[in-house]
């Protein structure tokens, strides 16, 4: 029996959820990022290998370029990187801080009496969702802190092993991120 | 001999971290209590033995080791992305499931 050609499926290889037209942009970032990885990763520069990542960069940013990029980018995106950049070593200080606080509670002989784990609950100012989970990571990062959850009011909910890694949320983590995100 | 100490400093420390760890996931009294040393001073440490680890295989200083010392770098990039919402997700779980947070002064579980 011979098939018909018109009536077999045909293979939609156009990217799903594309509402619209994304911009050049999207795909020239994504394109950029998928590069530098390749090229970080293989460590050789001679025309076969860079063409072969040429190739597969290109390949990926075709098929997936919104899930890294969802809105065309812009001016505000470049500086919401350079903002969170600043924002990086900040956090890693942070991290490094808290770090040594639980360290000394997890050596200290009466743990017991010192910890005094409390579920802490607030409401976030952060509009945008990429600055609620950057915030959420953030407080899990920060030992002592762990985000339980964040609901669609932006209330949070923050598990923290005593009072004093608590007592600063939101505070300053907030401030920062939201100059980082630029909802001030 | 300097790079030394620093490679030394740098993977002695991670290793405390490590060791801290450990003993809290042993020492601390719940579930949720126990995820605060599991999930972040293990990130600690592998951010500090890794960063030992690629400065000790730097020198001499070549195109090939530079390389190297991002990848592993890299490795503490996705570290840091995967241990905060990998502990969000358990601790999550955690409360849905109904399991009460440990208070001060109720007995060890």
């Amino acid at each position: 029996m011979k098939k018909d050609a018109a009536q077999q499926p045909k293979l939609d290889l156009s990217p799903p959820h594309q509402e619209g037209k994304r911009s050049g942009s999207v795909y020239g970032a994504t394109f950029i990022l998928m590069m530098g990885v390749w090229v970080l990763l293989s460590g050789k520069f001679d025309p076969f290998h860079l063409a072969l990542g040429v190739l597969s960069s290109a390949l990926v940013s075709y098929f997936s370029a919104d899930l890294l990029f969802s809105e065309p980018l812009t001016g505000k995106t470049i500086r919401t990187a350079f903002g969170f950049l600043r924002y990086l070593p900040w956090l890693l200080y942070q991290i490094l801080l808290s770090a040594l606080h639980v360290l000394y509670l997890s050596f200290h002989p009466r743990m017991m009496e010192l910890i005094d784990p409390q579920v802490l609950r607030f409401r976030s100012r952060l509009k945008s969702d990429l600055a609620q989970v950057t915030f959420a990571n953030s407080i899990t990062l920060t030992p002592g802190t762990i985000t339980i959850y964040v609901n669609f009011h932006r209330d949070f909910s923050v598990h923290a092993i005593d009072r004093f890694s608590g007592e600063d949320l939101p505070g300053e983590m907030e401030r920062r991120i939201a100059r980082a995100f630029g909802e001030e | 001999m300097v790079i030394d100490l620093i490679v030394a400093f740098c993977l002695v420390v991670g290793l405390i971290f490590f060791a801290g760890g450990t003993l809290g996931l042993l020492r601390f009294p719940d579930f949720y209590s126990r995820l605060h040393p599991a999930g972040k001073l293990d990130t600690m440490g592998s951010f500090l033995v890794l960063l030992g680890l690629a400065i000790h295989q730097l020198f001499p200083l070549t195109l090939g080791t530079v390389l190297t010392g991002l990848k592993l770098m890299l490795i503490v990039v996705f570290v840091f992305l995967a241990s905060p919402t990998a502990t969000h997700a358990i601790v999550d779980a955690g409360f849905r499931a109904g399991l009460e947070p440990w208070r001060k002064g109720d007995p060890r579980r």
